[in-house]
């Protein structure tokens, strides 16, 4: 497989380590009511779908950035990929 | 039909037109007591001691293929009770004492060959854990022996034991671990329960649940509605997709692992053999063939297929451990859909909804638990309680912090 580094162009996913689904980027407040629940499924459920899939890759023998690969995990086709960087301050609403 | 020396003797002298299909084929009835969900093993065996081991009727197992078209039809064959934790070794060794009787209790040959695990060990401090591992068998009534070099040495003198960065220093060998014929448990199970009145229906697809007041009714099929007072559901690596369906988010990853066979050769190695420096482990065929595999691919994956990097991994470690493998050409190379659960372990449990059961996160382990798992699968679905060594392997048990994890890696499915 290779993956569309936003920087570096196509690599070989084997520079990278894989951590999985995308929503880990969004780690719930740990201050916050309810925070044990929240974390319980936070650490251990996952929507784990047969198609379009959002996940994190580290790029660990490369410029050791995060990666969010779309990916189809029924035919393994690569679709996009950001840093993860960017998703995240999208997702507090921050400049990119 | 019986099967037994005598009865090959009398087919061969009356040109075997005596012998028939192992199973019936019939339509669905409208409902059942039971209905299992997935025709793999664990489905197969849940229908069979279902009915013969706790005497219920009406049951009906729905495969979406054929029967043994997942896992079970595609795994490496290892069988063994080799487990550390006492949440795991208890039930491991419970299936390896079904698996010891199993040929002849379902009366058919899954060629179950007790000829010894090994696993080595290349360093003192592994040396130490093994130990370790040992003694946690033989606390749970299994048997571990300890070898040094000369002891593994004696048994496989073709392994490269002074490899300057791996060198081999002994190995945890579990006699009465082996192989069996993986297609051959699929069929045993498949007519021992259909000769229990078992319906094996294969073509037919759940495609949805029927839910009601949180009360499971029935399942929406491809071959259409099918009651159910209670179903049980195990199909293995496509759990995320069907437990979807009835609303549910697991700790489970889907993720894809491969297998490879040589060419046929001579009787070449004792029994299974794993490297302790790398992931690989090899055996080999009644048909000569070496059978080995490796480490999943490592990303989420449906599909029965996985990639380059990981076959040349395979075989970097095959060349590590054993030269001469290097001289075998390859056959065949093939994938499976693991159910990669968040500790590595197993979940035989209800759910939240009355009725519906979930049998799941086999990770590429649950073919040597295939008795084990339909015996406390079927007792779960029958009397409402846990099985005594599967006491461990509840869904809630994650949120309640009580993982059974054997590598320790944590909430990785990828590492397990
Ligand atoms: C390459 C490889 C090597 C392995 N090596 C070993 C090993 O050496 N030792 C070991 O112990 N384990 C090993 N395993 C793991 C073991 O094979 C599995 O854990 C085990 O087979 C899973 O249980 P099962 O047999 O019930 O699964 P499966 O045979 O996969 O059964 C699940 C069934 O459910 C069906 N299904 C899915 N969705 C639906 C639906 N919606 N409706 C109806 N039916 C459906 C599928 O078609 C399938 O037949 C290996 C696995 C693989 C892939």
């Amino acid at each position: 497989m290779l993956i569309p580094h936003p920087l570096l162009g196509l690599r070989d996913a084997q520079e990278f380590t894989y951590l999985g689904d995308a929503r880990l980027i969004e780690r719930p407040d740990g201050m916050a009511e309810g925070a044990e629940a929240a974390f319980a499924d936070y650490v251990y459920l996952r929507d784990n779908p047969a198609g379009v899939h959002r996940e994190l890759w580290f790029h660990e023998q490369g410029d050791r950035s995060w990666l969010v690969v779309t990916r189809d995990t029924v035919t393994h086709e690569i679709i996009g990929a950001e840093l993860a960087r960017d998703v995240a301050m999208r997702g507090k609403g921050g400049a990119t | 039909m019986h099967f037994s020396g005598f009865r090959v003797i009398k087919e061969a002298l009356t040109g075997h037109k005596g012998w028939k299909p192992l199973w019936r084929n019939p339509d669905p009835q409208p409902s059942y007591d039971y209905v299992i969900v997935g025709g793999g093993g664990h489905g197969l065996a849940t229908a069979y001691y279902l009915a013969r081991t706790f005497g219920q009727a009406r049951i009906a197992v729905l495969e979406k293929g054929w029967l043994g078209q997942g896992n079970i039809g595609r795994n490496t064959t290892i069988i063994r009770s080799n487990y550390l934790l006492p949440g795991n070794e208890p039930f491991y060794e419970f299936s390896m004492k079904l698996w010891e009787g199993l040929e002849q209790e379902f009366n058919f040959n899954a060629m179950i060959s007790q000829r010894g695990v090994l696993n080595l060990y290349h360093t003192d401090a592994q040396r130490d854990a093994f130990r370790r591992r040992g003694n946690a068998m033989l606390l749970a009534g299994a048997d571990a022996e300890l070898l040094d070099a000369a002891g593994v040495r004696a048994m496989a003198p073709f392994l490269n034991f002074d490899n300057a960065r791996f060198p081999i220093k002994g190995g945890l060998l579990q006699r009465r671990g082996g192989t069996a014929r993986h297609d051959g448990v699929a069929w045993g199970y498949a007519r021992g329960a259909d000769m229990r009145g078992v319906d094996l229906i294969q073509n037919c697809e759940v495609t949805g649940f029927r839910i009601e007041e949180g009360r499971i009714l029935g399942v929406e099929t491809t071959r259409g509605y099918i009651g159910a007072r209670k179903v049980g559901v195990a199909v293995a690596g496509s759990t995320g997709r069907v437990m979807q369906m009835a609303g549910m988010r697991l700790p489970i990853e889907s993720h894809v692992l491969q297998a490879f066979v040589t060419e046929g050769l001579k009787p070449v190695i004792p029994g299974v053999i794993t490297f302790g420096a790398g992931h690989f482990y090899v055996s080999q065929s009644d048909k000569g063939g070496l059978v080995f595999g490796g480490d999943i691919d490592g990303y989420n994956s449906y599909a029965q297929r996985g990639n380059l990097p990981v076959i040349e991994d395979v075989a970097e470690g095959g060349m590590a451990l054993m030269p001469m493998i290097g001289r075998a050409r390859l056959l065949r190379s093939w994938g499976g859909i693991m159910d990669m659960s968040m500790d590595g372990s197993p979940i035989i449990d209800r759910t939240h909804v009355e009725g519906l059961y979930l049998n799941a996160g086999w990770c590429y382990g649950g073919f040597k638990a295939t008795p084990a798992s339909g015996y406390a699968f079927a007792h779960l679905l029958a009397r409402d309680a846990p099985h005594e060594t599967a006491r461990g392997y509840r869904l809630d048990r994650f949120a309640r912090g009580h993982v059974i994890d054997e590598k320790g890696v944590g909430a990785a499915p990828n590492l397990h």
